[in-house]
């Protein structure tokens, strides 16, 4: 048991640490291309798809190099390395893994330089949590699938230019994870159209995409016909070790100390409070829990073995924690918690800012598999327990 | 970064918990657990000459000279197995005069901790039941260069089988100071209660006029001391809760896959295997915790206060969860003395205050946490 560097993985972080001051500094957070400069630098460095093999433009970096690269960048709060979203986090490495040598060659160079946005066109009406029952249908014509159905709940629909679609080729298998199919669509393509849904937060992330007679190219099938579901679950084992986002949980907990310290509940400051004390370290003990939960998992990684359900563990304690920050926040700021802004007065920082903290939860409870879902995984994969 | 065990801690892993398998199985276990005092001899001297009694004690002085990692891999053990005796006492005792000691003293107390012989605990708490400096009320007044104590210590950990007490008191009812008491020294009087938690032993120490030599009295600060004592109590307490929640997280488990109700196994239905899939994913954090603060007991010591409290905050808490879940998913038969699972949640009982509860080590955390 060993939780310190080696000397090379200093050398690393410090070399890390010093691009951030030297390109994060005070003036240049200020400057206005402050986003297109530092896109370029990190891309220069190799750092944008930093595991990603080398001849795709990747950097090639090593697992715990990613790691102290993304947890440096997190810890300083950086921009992005990059924006193409889910073209860094699972649709490059799905292309990786599936993709053909053209598309490879198409596709992963523009995420790279976050040229455009992917959006993921996985869930139905019909087909959430049980995603292998879905329905919209890909029919096979000459060179083209053609494409009839509806996905929902597509994030980022709006603004992206791919999709990277799971559609049904075959209804007549009997294993419903049979017969699916993963297509790379353009959305620009006639016959696709987005409708903006608006959530309870008061935004308009997510849409409704319906595909009436959409002709997409057999050159942009990933991987095989019929064989879309291991596509899916292999991009969904490209999730981390989640070691990276506990650098967030840290700063989001810490905004929330300073705000029952600075707030007063009863004549005192709200973070005197047992009740209010006892939440906020909890939440400090779980995050705590999560990082360290993460370093074991780091380590079976390291030594060569695959990830399995056990990341399911981080997830429950990060859908625990997005409900209690929002929660804590809201009660310890009491009725001033309902007054979301006031258009004369731009000065009061905490007007309005908890509310999306306490309507935003669902998109990391209900986003990335509900937790029912992560209890069944667990339950059946570790516990062995019946399937239900 | 390596989260890890070594070779030789998979090693003790596996003959700690073959030698309880094959002479502490539950059958002793209540066997030990019902007889007056919760020692067995000759599993005390088997456990002597497998080397854990002095793990921790360093090879000049008779011990196996390892660390608080395998310490915690052996307590992980005595706590699946809800093995009665005085190990973590007399473990603390031991880190206690290793840490603080004279030579003398060492020399004194350490091959014979290591060996058996002697049996040692802590006893901190006082009638105020505050774990830390301002529990200590424990006056000792000077006499020729030691002190005379007057006064009880209460909740002391296997207090009748102890031979030798590590006592905190007010020197001259000031500073705090930590003294070796002899059991069988002049005015030392062990008041035993019957206890929730039959596999554990406490009482109360009357101290009537009791002499602390100077020879006897640790060196160092000694509110340093006993808070280094009581986060390395809390680790080891922290450790038993680990391996006694595994453990009834895998008798439940097991019992939902063979009970059928419904005609079906219960652990089909998620209002069973959900919260079985709750009790793994706080084994496992509460290990995860546990492990780090372990680690930094040697290796990074100004981390250990914070570590420890999150580790017995978060275990304490999830282990009285666990205890009752684990009875309340069995049915009637996880209420019977004959079934298990039962002892396991009596454990958790004994844990909880053991050293911070959840609500006191939650309260530090927030301490260090500077709010
Ligand atoms: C903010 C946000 C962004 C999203 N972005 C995308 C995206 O970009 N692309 C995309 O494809 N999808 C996206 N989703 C959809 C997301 O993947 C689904 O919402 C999720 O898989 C759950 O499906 P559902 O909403 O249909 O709920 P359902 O599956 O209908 O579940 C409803 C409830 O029933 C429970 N439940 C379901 N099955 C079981 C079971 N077997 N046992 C116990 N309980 C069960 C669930 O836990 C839940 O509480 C997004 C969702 C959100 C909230």
């Amino acid at each position: 048991m060993d939780f310190n560097l080696t000397p090379e993985e200093e050398t690393f972080r410090d070399e890390v640490r010093s691009f951030i001051q030297e390109h994060l500094s005070p003036e240049a957070r200020k400057d206005p291309d402050l986003m297109a400069n530092w896109l370029k630098s990190v891309r220069e460095k190799r750092w944008v798809g930093f595991n990603w093999p080398p001849e795709y433009g990747g950097g090639g970096g090593g697992i715990m190099e990613q790691v102290i690269l993304k947890e440096e960048m997190s810890k300083a709060g950086a921009p992005p390395l990059g924006t193409s979203m889910m073209g860094l986090q699972w649709v490059g490495p799905a292309i990786i893994e599936y993709g053909t040598e053209e598309q490879k060659k198409q596709f992963l160079p523009d995420i790279l330089d976050s040229k455009y946005q992917w959006c993921t066109g996985y869930s139905e009406p019909g087909s959430g949590s049980d995603l292998a029952s879905l329905q919209c249908k890909a029919v096979r014509d000459g060179d083209e699938y053609v494409v009839n159905g509806q996905k929902i709940w597509t994030s980022g629909a709006s603004y992206s230019k791919w999709i990277i679609l799971l559609t049904r080729t075959d209804s007549s298998a009997e294993d419903k994870h049979e017969g699916i199919t993963c297509l790379l669509v353009e959305m620009d393509s006639p016959g696709v159209e987005v409708r903006p849904i608006k959530n309870m937060a008061g935004s308009s992330h997510f849409a409704e995409v319906f595909f009436d007679n959409v002709r997409v190219p057999v050159k942009n099938l990933l991987g095989e016909e019929g064989k879309g579901w291991a596509v899916t679950v292999s991009a969904l084992a490209h999730e981390r070790s989640g070691i990276s986002e506990v650098a967030g949980l840290i700063s989001q907990l810490a905004q929330v100390v300073e705000l029952a310290k600075r707030t007063q509940r009863n004549g005192r400051p709200a973070s005197e409070h047992p009740g209010i004390r006892r939440r906020l370290a909890k939440a400090d003990a779980m995050i705590e829990g999560m990082r360290l939960n993460g370093q074991r998992f780091l380590t079976k990684q390291l030594k060569g073995e695959k990830l399995s359900s056990e990341t399911s563990i981080n997830k429950l304690h990060r859908a625990f924690l997005a409900i209690e920050f929002g929660e804590l926040a809201l009660e310890i700021q009491g009725s001033a918690s309902q007054y979301t802004s006031r258009p004369d007065d731009e000065d009061d920082d905490d007007l309005g800012r908890w509310a999306s903290g306490a309507l935003g939860w669902p998109a990391v409870v209900i986003g990335g598999g509900t937790p029912n879902i992560q209890r069944n995984i667990i339950a059946e994969r570790i516990l062995g327990l019946p399937k239900d | 970064m390596n989260f890890g065990l070594t070779e030789e801690q998979e090693v003790l892993r596996s003959v700690t918990r073959r030698f309880l398998d094959e002479r502490a199985p539950m059958a002793t276990v209540r066997e030990i657990m019902e007889s007056p005092d919760a020692l067995d001899e000759k599993l005390w001297t088997g456990m002597a000459e497998l080397g854990w009694l002095g793990l921790i004690i360093d090879e000049d002085h008779g011990g196996a000279g390892l660390g608080w990692v395998d310490l915690v891999v052996l307590l992980e053990e005595t706590g699946r197995g809800l093995l009665p005796s005085p190990l973590i006492s007399t473990s603390l005792a031991a880190a206690a005069i290793s840490e603080f000691g004279t030579d003398a003293q060492k020399q004194r107390y350490l091959p014979s901790l290591a060996d058996g012989s002697a049996i040692g605990t802590l006893a901190v708490l006082e009638e105020s039941d505050i774990v830390g400096p301002d529990g200590i009320a424990l006056s000792g007044n000077p006499d020729d260069g030691g002190y005379r104590l007057s006064g009880t210590k209460r909740f002391v950990h296997d207090a009748v089988a102890a031979t030798v007490f590590i006592v905190p008191f007010l020197a001259g009812g000031k500073e705090i100071t930590l003294g070796i008491v002899e059991a069988n020294a002049e005015g030392v009087t062990p008041k035993s209660y019957a206890t929730m938690d039959e596999t554990k032993r406490m009482a109360d120490v009357a101290f009537d006029n009791v002499l602390v030599s100077s020879d006897a009295i640790l060196t160092g600060d000694g509110t340093a001391a006993l808070a280094r004592m009581l986060d390395l109590a809390a680790v080891a307490v922290t450790a038993e809760m680990v391996g006694a929640m595994d453990k009834d997280l895998e008798i439940t488990s097991q019992y939902a896959k063979d009970r059928v109700q419904f005609d079906q196994p219960i652990g089909k239905y998620q209002g069973v295997k959900h919260p079985l899939a709750e009790m793994y994913v706080d084994v496992e954090t509460s290990r995860s915790l546990l492990y780090y603060a372990a680690w930094c007991v040697q290796e990074q010591p100004e981390s250990l206060p914070l570590a420890a409290a999150r580790a017995k905050a978060y275990a304490s808490e999830s282990f009285v969860r666990i205890g009752i879940d684990g009875v309340q998913l069995h049915g009637a038969i996880g209420f019977t003395a004959e079934y298990d699972i039962q002892l396991y949640l009596k454990r958790s009982k004994w844990a909880l205050p053991a050293f911070g509860d959840a609500d006191h080590h939650y309260g530090r955390v927030a301490s260090l946490g500077g709010y």
